[in-house]
């Protein structure tokens, strides 16, 4: 979402903030979107993050010692918006975290047509239970599959990570970055992130592959991964572009007022005109 | 028969009690509202009855299926989406949006094209199947683009969209949302000077016809966008869908193919009407039914063909040959040329040699086309390079049965009471 769009989607809700929210409105120009940088070869597989992810909004918390769920590939769930997987590859054992990518141009957002799916001004993509109609269009639509659902619930909520956001505002870091013991995780502005991603590739050009996921796939995330083994080895989509998403529908969107007008006037223009043939055959 | 109910309909209104209200006895205003509220009650109390034969084959399968169904429903509520269907995580959508409201708005789509070709274009000869075809539209509008609510985690949250509080300019399923709800009123406009020539208005009749080429080009208007915007929904979903499918025309496509959905459905119904309720129809319509398939027929030809120029065009264009080596490609190829191609020679053969058994033969085929083609967007080819697989369940099926045989019902009330198939 570019800097408009997102005033326009802020919009609302700043103005119901009155004065406060003007003022607010007004900053944001030199306010920059948070994300985090997952370095790989850092990561031990110890789950901490799972588990103070768990802790932190309520959901599963995993007993790590024990479920052996390293065994298995898992995806996040409506139960889990976090699970770490054990890839083997090239370079040896590598384990990835996985978790909402925070796009900078959401397709979730893009899709959702109450805003329940809201790029924030901070960067992190939250849920709004209360818009929700439960479409499910936000899932069909999200390139990494990040949104899941209650299906077992008479009143099922989408479940994804929503990068701690009640944390960040009481100007806490994401409960998992805080729990990673190794510094696999890194939370900044996706600026400071990407230079310091940048660097330790520099300084280390044979120990990491030369990207950055995140830097550029579908128009650039919010969430940042560095490497030792190539991307496609440890579960990601190295095919999906770097395109930002709602592009694939603003053509259409934009078709949509030619359309609206032209086609009535078309339309009614031939009915005039073939009314008349009828009334001067008479 | 159907002249004969409306005839009695009509006198039960004028000469029953309200003639003496009319000339002579001046009865303050009051007392002649309440009468007129209650003769209408009375009229449509009279109405609601069932009339015919309850114990006939459609009755004894549909009654069983539609209770089950709506109990089953009731419990889909109770227990969530996941107790009644087979959705997941991969599949977020299922039977009840692939089918029931994604196929079902496509054929729907026999309304607008035909109000288009009576009140735009004013060709007299469609005239006697407008009522019919609007009628058709409007309920496949209420039951199937309905059925989307079945399908919301949180419907009670539906009216976020439309009242203000949460409008999401950016989505497509914003516009299609308010499409569809802006249509079925448009529809329920062009309906209803039908609906007052049954209640007995005769004013009010001539005010609601005085609007219907506004609806008409208004409602067409909102046809080819939320026809196409149904399309559209999936250009979201470019990772998912197998490339044979995707391409950045498939709003395009879903407009066209609604066309000879649309065409296809009103042959097929159709034939099924003038069989059924053959005592309804007059003799004069019968004879001009035949001429009109042939007309439809024509028109599903040459829409068949534009749609499949432009499809060969894509693929040639996006030199996809590489993708036909697999069972996708087969299944592809079976899809447009074994279910748009034939069919579009079908057609265009039987309107030539005037054979109604091929013209109704290429509808079936291009139905089925029509049905796969809406399936393998949402359900078939989605998430074709993952292992998870969806397929409906039990359940889905039901409800979706119970849906199609509720509009059937309501149809056959509509026919049996209110003057459809008159001029």
């Amino acid at each position: 979402m570019d800097r408009r769009n997102f005033l326009k989607v802020t919009g609302g809700i700043a103005a119901s903030l009155a004065a406060t929210g003007l003022q607010a409105k007004e900053k944001q120009n030199d306010e920059e979107f948070v994300g985090v940088l997952t370095d790989t070869t850092r990561c031990i597989g110890c789950r901490a993050c799972e588990k103070a992810c768990g802790e932190a909004h309520d959901l599963l918390v995993p007993d790590v010692e024990n479920d052996n769920a390293l065994d298995n590939l898992r995806t996040p769930s409506e139960k889990q918006w976090t699970v770490v997987n054990r890839y083997e590859t090239d370079v040896g054992e590598v384990f990835v975290k996985q978790q909402c990518m925070h796009c900078w141009q959401p397709a979730c957002t893009a899709a959702c047509l109450t805003n329940a799916m809201l790029k924030t001004k901070e960067g992190p993509v939250i849920w709004r239970e209360g818009k929700c109609i439960g479409c499910r269009y936000c899932m069909a639509s999200c390139p990494f599959n990040i949104p899941k659902y209650e299906y077992g619930s008479w009143n099922p909520k989408v479940q994804k990570c929503n990068m701690c956001y009640d944390r960040l505002q009481q100007g806490k870091k994401p409960a998992c970055v805080e729990a990673c013991p190794t510094g696999a995780l890194m939370f900044g502005s996706k600026r400071e992130l990407m230079e310091i991603a940048r660097v330790r590739i520099y300084n280390h050009p044979d120990k990491y592959v030369h990207k950055i996921y995140g830097e550029h796939e579908v128009g650039g995330t919010g969430w940042l991964y560095i490497s030792g083994a190539p991307f496609e080895q440890i579960g990601f989509r190295t095919d999906l572009g770097t395109t930002p998403y709602p592009e694939y529908t603003k053509e259409f969107l934009y078709a949509v007022p030619l359309i609206f007008f032209g086609a009535p006037a078309l339309l009614s223009g031939l009915h005039f005109l073939t009314k008349k043939d009828e009334d001067s055959e008479e | 028969m159907a002249v004969a109910v409306a005839v009695t309909g009509k006198n039960g209104l004028e000469t029953g009690t309200a003639a003496p209200f009319k000339k002579g006895y001046k009865m303050d205003k009051k007392t002649i509202f309440f009468s007129e509220v209650k003769r209408f009650f009375k009229f449509i109390l009279q109405e609601m009855k069932p009339r015919g034969k309850m114990l006939t084959p459609f009755n004894i399968i549909s009654l069983p299926i539609m209770f089950v169904g709506f109990i089953l429903l009731i419990l889909r509520f109770v227990k969530g989406l996941g107790y009644a269907t087979n959705l997941s995580q991969e599949f977020p959508w299922g039977f009840w949006i692939g089918f029931d409201v994604i196929t079902g708005v496509a054929f729907a789509g026999g309304a607008y094209v035909i109000t288009f070709v009576v009140y735009v274009m004013k060709v007299e000869k469609y005239h006697p199947i407008v009522k019919v075809t609007v009628l058709n539209g409007l309920l496949a509008y209420m039951f199937y683009a309905g059925a989307l609510v079945l399908d919301l985690g949180k419907p009670w949250n539906i009216f976020n969209p439309i009242i203000g509080n949460s409008f999401g300019y950016n989505s497509v399923l914003f516009l299609v949302a308010w499409h569809f709800l802006l249509y079925m009123a448009t529809e329920f406009l062009e309906f209803s000077p039908t609906i007052a020539q049954w209640l007995g208005w005769e004013k009010m009749q001539k005010i609601l016809k005085s609007l219907t080429v506004g609806a008409v080009i208004f409602g067409i208007t909102l046809s080819i966008l939320h026809q196409s915007g149904l399309g559209a929904l999936f250009l979201m979903a470019k990772s998912k869908i197998h490339p044979l499918w995707y391409s950045e025309f498939i709003p395009v496509f879903f407009f066209v193919s609604s066309i000879f959905a649309g065409l296809s459905m009103v042959i097929f119904e159709g034939t099924i009407t003038h069989r059924v309720f053959k005592d309804k129809i007059d003799s004069k319509h019968h004879a001009a039914f035949d001429e009109i398939i042939f007309g439809l027929a024509k028109g599903a030809a040459i829409t068949m063909f534009v749609y499949y120029f432009f499809k060969a065009l894509v693929f040639i264009h996006g030199g996809q040959w590489s993708y036909l080596s697999d069972s996708w490609g087969i299944w592809y190829l079976f899809e447009v040329i074994g279910l748009v191609l034939i069919p579009c020679f079908m057609f265009a053969y039987g309107a030539k040699n005037r054979s109604l058994g091929i013209i109704r033969t290429a509808a079936i085929l291009t139905m089925i086309g029509v049905i796969l083609n809406r399936l393998n967007f949402s359900i078939i080819t989605f998430n074709w390079n993952i292992p998870a697989t969806y397929y409906p369940s039990w359940i889905e099926i039901i409800i979706t049965l119970m849906i199609i045989f509720t509009e059937i019902w309501v149809f056959r009330w509509v026919v049996s009471r209110m003057p459809v198939f008159e001029d």
